[in-house]
Formats: C-alpha cells, structure tokens, sequence
C-alpha cells in the first residue's frame, strides 16, 4: 500500500513567484478524529500529502472516506487532531487570514436575496476590495465561466448548471492562488459536465491556480488532474497517489486514448484494494 | 341618522371603475359576498338582541306592547317576544342605545365622528384613533428595537441564549393584559403619564414575537452558506450584516406583524383607565353610559388602526423582498 510518501515534487513549468519549490499544499501524518455521541470517528488516518504549486489534484474514494474532511481541514474549516499540515507553508487558518484558497461547495449555495453579479461581489465586499476595482473583476469572472448575460438575473433565475458556474466564479473573484472544490458537478448530468470539465481546465491553464478537487468520477478525476489521490474508508487514508501522464493539453476524446485508460485502470485498482481492505 | 350612513355612497363611487376592474380579477366579488353574509347576519341578530328594548318603547313607536306588564316581558324569550310583537321589529334596528346598534348606525356615528368632526377636537374619534395610533406606533418601535436587538444577543452569545430566552418566554406568562390598569396608575404615581407607559405596555406586549421570529430567522442560515463566509475570514459583523440579517427577513416581517396587533391590544387595554383620550377611554366611557352605538365605532375605528398598521408592514415588506428578489416566487 502506497502512503503518498512516494510522491516527488511535480514540476509543472508554471513560474509563481516567490512560491518557488514551497508546496502548495503539505500533509505529514494528519489525524483527525470527530468525537460524535457513539465515540470517535476516525476520519483522517496519518495523510502525507504534497501538492505543488499550479498542480491540479483530484481526490477520489468511496463515500466516507475523508475526502469532504480532508478538504475541510486544507480550508481550516476542521482542525487536524494530529499531525502537520500547511497552506503555503503556514497553518491554514493563517492562509485563510491570507485569502490563500477558494472553496466551491457541492452545493451552489448562492445567496438568493443577490443577483448573480451580487453573489459575486460578496467575497469582494468581505476582503475589503476598492468598489473601482469591483465591478472589473466581477465582469471578468463572468466573462470566464460565461455567464455575462446572467448579471443581474437572481440565482433562482438560472439552471443548476449555470449556479454552479456562478459559484466557481465567486471562488475566482479575489486572488487566491489555491481553489478547493467538493464535488462541485455532482448534481450535474454528463452532458453538462463534460463541458464544465473542459470550461474548468481552460480555466485552469489560464489562471495557473492550484486546484483540489474532489469527485467519486473516475474518467472526471484522470480527465482533469495532474495527479489523482485514491482514498480508502474507516479509517480514511490516502492508498494510492497517480501522477498522470497525460498532456497538458487536453481535449474530451483524450478519453478514448491508451494512456487515459490505463490511468483509470491504475485508479479503479486502487479503489478496489481500499475495499478490500477496508 | 340613517341618512347620514348614505355618506359612503359617493366614496363607493369615486372608486368605482378600480372596483369594477379588481372584480373582474376574482378577488373583489367572493370578498363582497362574504361582508354582505356579514351584514345580513348582524341585521338579523338585531332583532333578538334588541326587541326587549324595542318593545318597552312600544308607546312612543306607537304600537301595543303584548304582554303588557313589564316584568313579565323580563322573564320572556327574546325570540317569543318577537314573535308576540311582529310590529315592533322595524324599530330594532334605530333604538338610540341598543344592546347591538345596527351596522347603519355605527356608520352614521363613524361617519358623524371621524369625517364631521375636526380632527384635533375630543369629541371626535380622528383625536383619539390619533392618541392610541401615536402611542401604539411608539411602543411597537421600542418592542421592534428591544426584540432585534435580543435575538442578535441571543444568537451571537451563549449566555444570553441560555439565560435571555426563558426570561422572555416568562415574562408573557404574566397576564399583563389583566394587571395593565393597575401598571398605568402605579406609572402614573411616580409621575409617568400620557404617552409613555401605555408604549410601554404596547412594547411588553410586542417586543416577544420580534425576538422569537428574528432568533429562528437569523439562524435559519444553513451550515454551508455559514462556511462560505468563514471561508472569507468575515467577522461577526459582516455574518450578520451580509447573512444572518438578510436571511431573517421573511421571518422579521411576520413577526412584526403579529407584533403590531399586539401593541395595539396593550395601548387600549393601557388607556382603559387614564378615562382621558384614546379609543381605549372612549371604549369605557362609552360602557360606563350605555352608549353602545360609541362603542361599536370605536371598536371599528380600532380595527381599522389594526388593518392599516399590518397593511403598511405588509406594504414595506413587499417592496423590500421585492428589491431583494424574492418576492418573485
Ligand atoms: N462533523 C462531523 N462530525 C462527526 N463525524 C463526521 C463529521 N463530518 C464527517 N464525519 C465522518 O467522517 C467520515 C468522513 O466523512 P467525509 O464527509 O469527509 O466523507 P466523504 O469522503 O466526503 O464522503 P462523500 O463522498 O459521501 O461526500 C464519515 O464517516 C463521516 O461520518
Ligand atoms: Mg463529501
């Protein structure tokens, strides 16, 4: 069984300032157990993890397995009960302090009372950005997830698809350099998906952001990650850690090439090991 | 006085062509019927309630009173004596104090008291519908301030959570409604008089169903969209001015509406015993000389106060969930 010790840096040829060869994200033997009302859940077992700078990281496993959790804890929305992890090289409530990540929820999770530009600017108006500046940054948001005619429409007004679009576009507003994503096209049909996926990779590949992004999709995670982390349940932990081979450059019939499916083979052989010894 | 209920009509007519139009929308015509079963019911009832009067006044309408004794009438049946007396029903519905005054006469004194009468003279009921709206209007801000306010204590602080609630669920176990007169003399004994502590007792009354709907609105953001917010490092202030405050306006105009209708309730009760200006004091003045006429009206006058404070809620709670866009749905 792997322990994502074996993971060398990925040189990824993105330039991002001062980050230099700092991870982006580091794990060393994180716990984290919840005390619930029938004794500890243990939810994270001993992770060590590094994910560089511009990498685009999947995390996938069976329902479980941690991988809300783990993300949760990079975001410093749970607390690690051992072990050490870091968020551009300091704690992840200080990287939070930073505006260091944005986070997409499975759930839109648009505020209903503000129009799609509104939802926008509400992470602006929170981080204190100049109202000058405001109105750019929400038009160019927009303009990357296409939804520029959708402005001033209310959530209520757009298909889930397009929510979950504009929520993505909530994450890009303000400088962050990492965005964590929890299932954001779970609720979406294939159709729809493949085309968010390809939207997400363009976007990706412009921006040079760091991406964690957790899916239960197998062709989702190899189609779209540099490196794929395969979880396992009770407890959870990280079995195998893939760094693709696939190209940069990626378009959706990538999916029928031999490197692809020998990736996904790798993934689902994963996935069935943690089963059977979990 | 009959005639004078005629007054409507030209009131009924200037909104005529609006009346024809919100009829021919459906809402007009079920409401019409419903106020026109009303009337004839309260017509009806008149007869029984009032015939025992009537009768007694058999010599001046100019009939004969059957039986002819008094205290046998007493002891009858209001529905027997009708019927003993078929003569004497087309006066039970102009009797100068009846047990129940005819819904034209209680227009005639309304019309005779609020559009005949100067507004700021005594005998007329803009002054007082004025006194009570002005003091019910004041307690009802302070009992809206002081509710807001606690629901954000009880919300943000433990404590105040814990030790604030069941205070003011006990607080409204005191029947202030019944101790209300005795409140307003003790205030009035250490010099507080007029406006204040019948706003006081409006506030006591409305200032429960604010905290109650404002703690469930302002808690009724789920976790994920709480988390967003932690995700952005917001600060306390900012949750509740860009979250909780937004998502507990449905909540906050509800209550505030159950609220206001009890403020009212509290400042009559409070002007009971002040025997001065108010509907409150009209309704007892008008119990204490039989004026059962006077007392309908205030009565009507009251609810009118009522209907107009939960439509102007109603009115600012529309035009405010319409510019937060949702009032679409
Ligand atoms: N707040 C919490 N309190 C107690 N236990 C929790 C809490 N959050 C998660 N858990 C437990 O931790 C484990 C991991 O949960 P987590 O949500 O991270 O799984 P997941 O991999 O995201 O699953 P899914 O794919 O279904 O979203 C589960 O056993 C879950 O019951
Ligand atoms: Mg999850």
């Amino acid at each position: 069984m792997h322990n994502g010790t074996n993971v060398h840096t990925h040189e990824h040829g993105h330039a991002l300032g001062a980050a230099g060869d700092r991870p982006a994200i580091a794990a060393a033997g994180v716990n984290l157990t919840f005390e619930t009302a029938d004794g500890p859940v243990h939810a994270l077992k001993d992770v060590n993890l590094r994910v560089a700078p511009g990498d685009f990281v999947s995390f996938i496993g069976p329902s479980g397995c941690g991988k809300t959790t783990l993300l949760r804890a990079i975001a410093a929305l749970e607390h690690p009960t051992g072990g050490t992890l870091t968020v551009n090289g300091v704690s992840p409530d200080e990287a939070r302090r930073a505006r260091a990540y944005g986070y997409v929820f499975q759930a839109a999770g648009l505020y209903p009372w503000r129009t799609i530009a509104g939802n926008i600017r509400l992470p602006l108006e929170i981080m204190g950005y100049p109202r000058s500046e405001m109105a750019a940054r929400i038009d160019k948001v927009l303009a990357l997830v296409e939804l520029s005619e959708f402005a001033k429409k209310y959530p209520w007004q757009l298909s889930g698809g397009m929510q979950q679009r504009a929520s993505i576009a909530r994450a890009l507003a303000f400088d962050a350099d990492i965005l964590l994503m929890d299932e954001p096209f779970g609720a979406l049909d294939e159709i729809v998906r493949d085309r968010l996926n390809e939207e997400l990779l363009s976007l990706w590949a412009r921006t040079e952001k760091t991406i964690c992004f957790v899916t239960h999709s197998i062709p989702e995670a190899v189609y779209l990650s540099t490196k794929i982390v395969v979880m396992s349940p009770r407890p959870g932990r990280i079995t195998d850690v893939i760094e693709s081979p696939l190209p940069k450059e990626r378009p959706l019939d990538i999916r029928d090439t031999p490197e692809f499916i020998a990736v996904a083979h790798r993934v689902r052989e994963g996935l069935k090991a943690g089963h059977l010894d979990g | 006085m009959a005639d004078a209920a005629l007054g409507h009509a030209p009131r009924a007519g200037g909104a005529g062509t609006g009346l024809l139009r919100r009829a021919l929308a459906g809402t007009t015509l079920p409401v019409l019927t419903v106020i026109a079963a009303i009337l004839a019911l309260w017509y009806a009832a008149c007869i029984p309630m009032n015939i025992h009067g009537t009768v007694n006044m058999a010599r001046a309408h100019g009939f004969e009173a059957v039986p002819a004794s008094r205290g046998e009438r007493r002891n009858m049946g209001a529905f027997e004596l009708v019927a003993l007396n078929p003569a004497a029903i087309p006066h039970v519905w102009s009797a100068e104090k009846p047990r129940l005054p005819a819904p034209h006469q209680v227009g005639a004194e309304i019309w005779r008291t609020v559009a005949l009468t100067a507004p700021n003279d005594p005998r007329g009921l803009i002054y007082h519908a004025w006194v009570t709206l002005s003091a019910t209007a004041l307690g009802f801000l302070i009992g809206m301030g002081l509710g807001i306010l606690l629901a954000i204590g009880i919300v943000h602080n433990r404590a105040m959570d814990l030790s604030v609630m069941p205070w003011a669920i006990a607080s409204q176990t005191i029947p202030i409604l019944a101790i209300a007169p005795m409140v307003i003399v003790v205030l009035a004994s250490v010099g507080l008089t007029g406006l204040l502590p019948k706003a006081l007792i409006a506030a006591y009354l409305s200032f429960f169903p604010v905290v109650v709907g404002m703690v469930k609105g302002l808690r009724s953001p789920d976790a994920m969209q709480l988390d967003l917010l932690r995700t952005y490092s917001a600060s306390p202030m900012q949750v509740l001015l860009r979250l909780r405050l937004p998502a507990s306006m449905p909540y906050l105009f509800t209550s505030l509406k159950i609220g206001a209708a009890a403020s009212l309730v509290g400042t009559i009760v409070g002007e009971l015993p002040t025997g001065g200006a108010g509907l409150g004091a009209r309704l007892l003045a008008g119990s204490y000389f039989g004026q059962t006429i006077q007392i309908w009206s205030a009565l009507f006058v009251a609810a009118f106060l009522a209907a107009l404070l939960v439509g102007a809620i109603g009115a600012v709670q529309g035009a405010t969930l319409r510019r937060m866009g949702m009032a679409a749905r």
